[in-house]
């Protein structure tokens, strides 16, 4: 039984700078790193191996060749293997096309159990990958997880996050989990993890390893296309009263007089 | 400075200080303040295998090697010099061991240490510090056995170590030459440890006695032979003493970092104080002290780990090591002025962790007598 990790190299967002005439990122010199979300899928990953015992963790990335790094990360924190999807003909990808090309190499390499990501990438914010790779591979999915409360090799309870508390989810396995950063508190890496990643050198996917229709990779399989990127205004702060409950009453309806609201 | 660390050991240096930064740092105030011992922190350093840098590779360890060590101690105590010592201490107790174990002993005791269980060497007694031959514990033969009695003072790790090496008289007539080394295990009947001491720094560490009523010991936790306990211990000190060293060095580029830091931030006469020469030439006397310190500390624990172990050159990094310490950190206080002095900001707790490095595992005073007479023996 395999539990794959699918997580994607990204820049620190933290450290980006906006061109701001061309209203794009100013990827050169930005460091990256792995998605933090994905730190967390990996986590959850290991403690689910630890808590059952069973299941062997696979890390899944895709992207260019220096993806390898994220990879390496996650050797250094107990991932037992590491796979790169790595081609030109993968680049361009949107979710759509990430996520056919995903599946493809989750079904080569088979026996699914569980298949964690990170709710969402830092660099798109789309949260849609999880989702369709749950499509492609027709299995369940269970999104925002904030905790595995029961798992066994063939179902699996979860909590996850909602904008209102928690729903408590039961699903059969395998299935897509995407978790949330409450899940967890990600492990730093053990110094044999990390000499064990020194020397690591992931198994590369390239299409022709991959059974993929062509015309659903990369560019050409990717629909989407970003009209326009733009930095929104920042909001200016309104007016600020205090007073009495009263007091703050008159002044409101004042105020909606002279907006002519009422 | 470069200092040409290697692969490893610029892995280990680098995964200490992101425990100190990310592990450490925000939990220091409160674990001093509430004399907290540091269990939730001594778990990271074991699964991130700190303690088996110090541990031989046939023992699940990555190589018996000072010099990792000492860099981890070093970063570890950037963080908190007495959440650090839990490790220290620990490399302290399992010292003994490394050196002077048996195979069978070795093989008992020391993946457990790798996988992070504490341990702890007890000499000191009240009327034994810096005249440590004068101990009082006893250790009288019986068949197969040996019945220790006696009380150890001022132990790190005492109660939350599993493992203690312990130095007792196995014939106080010969004195120093009468003594043994024992390694004894926490539960072990009769072996009691004494209330945890309340003390100025390192509070994060505990302090304890370990009191023995007539523990009965078996003749196979001898460590080396009847009578080699000073030996023992001296040597142990040998590979240690660059450990504390190591302590106070963390500490002091601490203490370093903090004050510069501030006095770049800091507005007196609309300016920051950084500009005034008066601070930067203090500046400039801790950064130059800090950095000789390191210099010294790497040189002699790389020729530890090459085979040339020297009890002067051990004790001069723990002096120069210490004493730059207090300096460094006393001056850090001094440069945030009345700010340093309250307990809102961390140099007035790192001039207290100081403190300590200047008085254990042999005092700057014992350890200048150390020194001086190797020299002058050296010229003869």
């Amino acid at each position: 039984m395999n539990i794959f990790v699918c997580i994607k190299q990204v820049p620190n967002t933290a450290k980006v700078k906006w061109d701001l005439e061309r209203g794009t990122l100013i990827r050169e010199g930005v460091e990256s790193i792995c998605n933090p979300f994905d730190l967390h899928a990996i986590e959850e990953a290991l403690r689910v191996k630890e808590r059952t015992g069973k299941g062997k963790v696979l890390v899944l990335t895709m992207g260019p060749p220096q993806a390898e790094e994220v990879l390496k990360e996650a050797i250094s924190l107990g991932a037992e293997d590491g796979i790169l999807i790595s081609d030109r003909a993968f680049a361009g990808a949107d979710t759509l096309a990430t996520s056919y090309t995903l599946s493809k190499a989750i079904e080569k390499i088979g026996n699914p159990w569980i298949i964690f990501t990170g709710k969402q990438a830092i660099d798109g914010d789309t949260a849609q990958v999880g989702p369709e790779l749950a499509a492609m591979l027709k299995i369940p999915q269970v999104t925002y997880v904030r905790k595995i409360v029961e798992i066994n090799e063939n179902n699996a309870v979860m909590e996850r996050l909602t904008d209102y508390g928690y729903d408590v989810v039961e699903t059969s396995l395998p299935a897509v989990l995407t978790v949330v950063k409450e899940i967890n508190e990600p492990r730093l890496p053990s110094l044999r993890g990390k000499m064990k990643a020194r020397t690591f050198k992931p198994v590369v996917f390239t299409p022709r390893d991959l059974d993929v229709d062509e015309s659903r990779i990369g560019l050409q399989g990717s629909p989407t296309s970003v009209k326009k990127v733009f930095q929104p205004e920042m909001k200016k702060g309104g007016e600020k009263f205090e007073g009495s409950a009263e007091e703050l009453a008159l002044i409101l309806v004042e105020k909606l007089k002279e907006l002519r609201v009422i | 400075m470069k200092y040409f660390l290697s692969e490893e050991e610029l892995m280990v240096k680098e995964l200490a200080h992101r425990i100190a930064e990310e592990k450490i740092i925000p939990v220091r105030q409160k674990y001093d303040e509430e004399e907290i011992f540091p269990h939730d922190i001594v778990k990271i350093m074991a699964e991130s295998d700190l303690f088996r840098v110090f541990i031989p590779e046939e023992y699940g360890g990555l190589g018996a090697k000072i010099f990792p060590m000492v860099l981890a101690v070093e970063e570890l105590s950037w963080g908190c010099g007495g959440i650090a010592l839990a490790y220290a201490g620990t490399a302290l107790g399992a010292f003994p061991i490394i050196l002077f174990g048996s195979e069978e002993q070795k093989s008992k005791y020391l993946p457990k240490i790798a996988e992070g269980t504490l341990a702890a060497f007890a000499l000191t007694e009240a009327e034994a510090g810096s005249d440590a031959a004068n101990i009082k514990t006893r250790a009288e033969k019986d068949g197969d056995y040996y019945i220790l009695n006696g009380t150890k003072q001022f132990i790190t790790n005492a109660g939350e170590a599993d493992i203690y090496t312990v130095i007792a008289l196995t014939d106080p007539n010969k004195g120093a030459r009468g003594a043994t080394a024992f390694i004894l295990e926490k539960g072990m009947e009769g072996l009691e440890f004494g209330k945890k001491e309340n003390k100025m720094g390192i509070r994060a560490s505990v302090t304890r006695e370990v009191i023995m009523k007539n523990v009965r010991v078996h003749k196979s936790q001898v460590l080396g032979k009847e009578g080699r306990g000073f030996i023992v211990a001296m040597k142990t000190f040998d590979h240690t003493r660059p450990g504390v060293a190591a302590q106070a060095l963390g500490i002091a580029q601490a203490a370093l970092d903090a004050a510069v830091k501030y006095a770049n931030q800091r507005y007196q006469f609309g300016k920051p104080i950084a500009s005034f020469q008066a601070i930067q030439h203090m500046i400039a006397d801790m950064g130059t002290k800090v950095e000789a310190t390191r210099a010294l500390i790497y040189s002699v624990a790389r020729a530890i780990d090459a085979g040339f172990t020297s009890p002067k050159e051990s004790a001069m990094t723990k002096v120069f090591a210490s004493d730059v310490a207090m300096e460094v950190t006393t001056n850090a206080v001094q440069i945030f002025g009345g700010y340093g002095y309250m307990k809102e900001y961390p140099v007035e707790k790192m001039m207290r962790d100081a403190k300590i490095t200047q008085i254990y595992e042999g005092t700057n005073q014992i350890l200048r007598n150390v020194i001086a007479s190797r020299i002058i023996k050296e010229a003869k």
